[in-house]
């Protein structure tokens, strides 16, 4: 096995055999969970590279984590005193079989609770990030970092904190109650989609990377479309959401980072197979009365996803962002629903209701005023372009606006 | 910002005569409009829309059927939006789709 796939099988791994060890032992040594399968990695990685892979790497990982496990808690008594007893009283060999579970099924049951536990409404978002990443994701901590364009250090810290937090606050590895889950959900639909984003609209430049945060973010998802209780309409509509957006992936990365993006889009790039993967989620999603953001803001994706450009199309995507707006107002929604209004309505209409939006921190505020008034005024999109490139934040925004302003002349 | 009611009143609500394609004109003037004024943060919160039948309590226990008989304009929806002021919130009242059709938009201060 390669470097590359040994590393993928780890990470794989890591959050199921964190997950499993954390549910047997609860989740305050979580931290202790992390080290042994950390120690059980260096382990395989030194073992391996001598003998050989074995042939089923992955119970070859289950028993060397559980052993170690096993002498971590004997050692330190909790075994005896905390976890046998609360045990029915079974043989030697059968109570170990339960305090350690590998099969699928707990492995899946063990990552959905902890799927809740870390999204638990205690945290803050960006820690819960940060922690997904983490303990369900299997990522490392560079690479978190990086994700965030932080550094090692503070992501240690905020994931102290959280995992602190955790123990205080006395979270437990279980489902909420029937009652409590519907709202717990939207909690944990938006850390998966807070993850997407943070992928999709990333500060990292490592494509890669990104990429990996958009596709745990699905994974994620579709772990919850796999439940009975957490398969609802709008975990479809997130899901449906996510695969239109992750359609248009590859077609993104050579594209500056603008509101109008889709525009300069090559629509040979985009994934068909991702778009008829949303369309089925987005078909699940229509059942029930509920119309979440995900809801709308799947459909204005799958709006994109056509290559028409006809007033009609852009007259369904500006009432479905009237409709966001109503939900969840942001500004980039306000731009966005600015810029279907010109598409759909006209460039008159939409310079009206563009100046009255005063976004004057926003650049993209001023990309789409030079936009509105391209062909129409030269020195007022000059004027808006500069404004835009001196208020960007990050050197391919400003890089990207450059190139409009080079292209005027 | 203080919160402003803005509430819609119109002489005839008799959409019978009115072609599918002329409500949805009408639907979608309305949307746009809630929608620009969404756009810009200032929507607290959409009212629900009233049925066209009411009844009026009056004193002495006399009930009359709607409260259109005395008034020239009913009222039909009403909407909270933010503004720094009456005349801003007045502002955000132009366009709105009541006017078209007659009618008018009452720009009310919140107490609190």
């Amino acid at each position: 096995m390669e470097k590359e796939s040994l590393k993928h099988l780890f990470q794989q791994e890591f959050s199921k055999m964190v997950a499993v060890i954390s549910k047997s032992f609860g989740l305050q040594h979580i931290e202790i969970a992390e080290d042994i399968v950390s120690e059980t990695f260096l382990q395989a990685t030194e073992t391996w590279e001598t003998k050989g892979i074995p042939q089923h790497p992955t119970a070859w990982l289950y028993a060397v984590a559980r052993q170690k496990t096993l002498y971590y808690f004997r050692r330190n008594k909790i075994l005896e005193t905390k976890i046998i007893p609360e045990l029915t009283i079974m043989q030697e060999k059968d109570q170990e079989a339960q305090i350690l579970n590998f099969s699928d099924e707990n492995i899946k049951d063990s990552q959905l609770q902890m799927l809740f536990a870390i999204c638990t409404p205690a945290i803050a978002s960006e820690a819960q990030i940060g922690l997904a990443l983490r303990i369900l994701c299997g990522f490392g901590i560079d690479e978190i970092a990086e994700a965030f364009l932080s550094n090692k250090e503070t992501i240690n810290k905020r994931l102290f904190r959280a995992k602190e937090k955790l123990r205080t606050e006395k979270v437990q590895l279980e489902l909420p109650s029937e009652n409590e889950i519907a709202n717990r959900l939207d909690n944990v639909l938006h850390v998966i989609y807070l993850l997407f984003s943070e992928g999709y609209y990333s500060k990292t430049q490592n494509q890669i990377l990104r990429k990996d945060l958009c596709i745990e973010a699905m994974r994620l998802a579709l772990m919850l479309t796999e439940y009975g209780r957490t398969n609802l309409p709008k975990t479809n509509a997130l899901m449906a959401l996510m695969c239109f957006h992750a359609s248009r992936f590859s077609a993104r990365q050579t594209v500056e980072n603008t509101v109008i993006l889709y525009e300069h889009q090559n629509t040979e790039l985009w994934d068909k197979a991702l778009i008829n993967q949303g369309l089925y989620f987005l078909n699940l999603s229509a059942q029930g009365n509920e119309i979440s953001s995900y809801h709308l803001e799947a459909k204005i994706a799958y709006g994109h996803c056509q290559k028409e450009d006809t007033p009609a199309k852009w007259e369904e995507i500006l009432q479905l962002y009237n409709q966001l707006l109503l939900i969840n107002y942001s500004p980039v929604v306000a731009l966005n629903r600015t810029f279907a209004l010109y598409k759909a309505n006209g460039r008159e209409v939409a310079l009206i209701e563009a100046e009255k939006l005063k976004l004057e921190n926003n650049h993209f505020y001023f990309i789409l005023l030079a936009e509105l008034y391209k062909n129409v005024d030269y020195e007022k999109v000059k004027r808006y372009l500069h404004k835009a490139h001196s208020l960007a934040k990050t050197q391919t925004e400003k890089q990207g606006i450059q190139e409009e302003l080079d292209k005027l002349g | 910002m203080k919160d402003f009611m803005l509430l819609f009143r119109q002489p005839n609500y008799d959409y019978t005569n009115t072609s599918r394609e002329e409500m949805q004109a009408i639907g979608k003037k309305w949307q746009d409009w809630v929608g620009g004024i969404a756009a810009q943060g200032k929507l607290v919160s959409h009212g629900p829309r009233l049925a066209l039948e009411g009844k009026v309590l009056k004193a002495g226990g006399v009930i009359t059927d709607g409260p259109f008989v005395e008034i020239r304009e009913m009222l039909g929806s009403f909407i909270l939006v933010k503004a720094d002021s009456l005349e801003d919130a007045t502002t955000l009242a132009h366009g709105c789709p009541a006017i078209d059709a007659d009618g008018s938009v009452e720009i009310r201060p919140l107490f609190g």
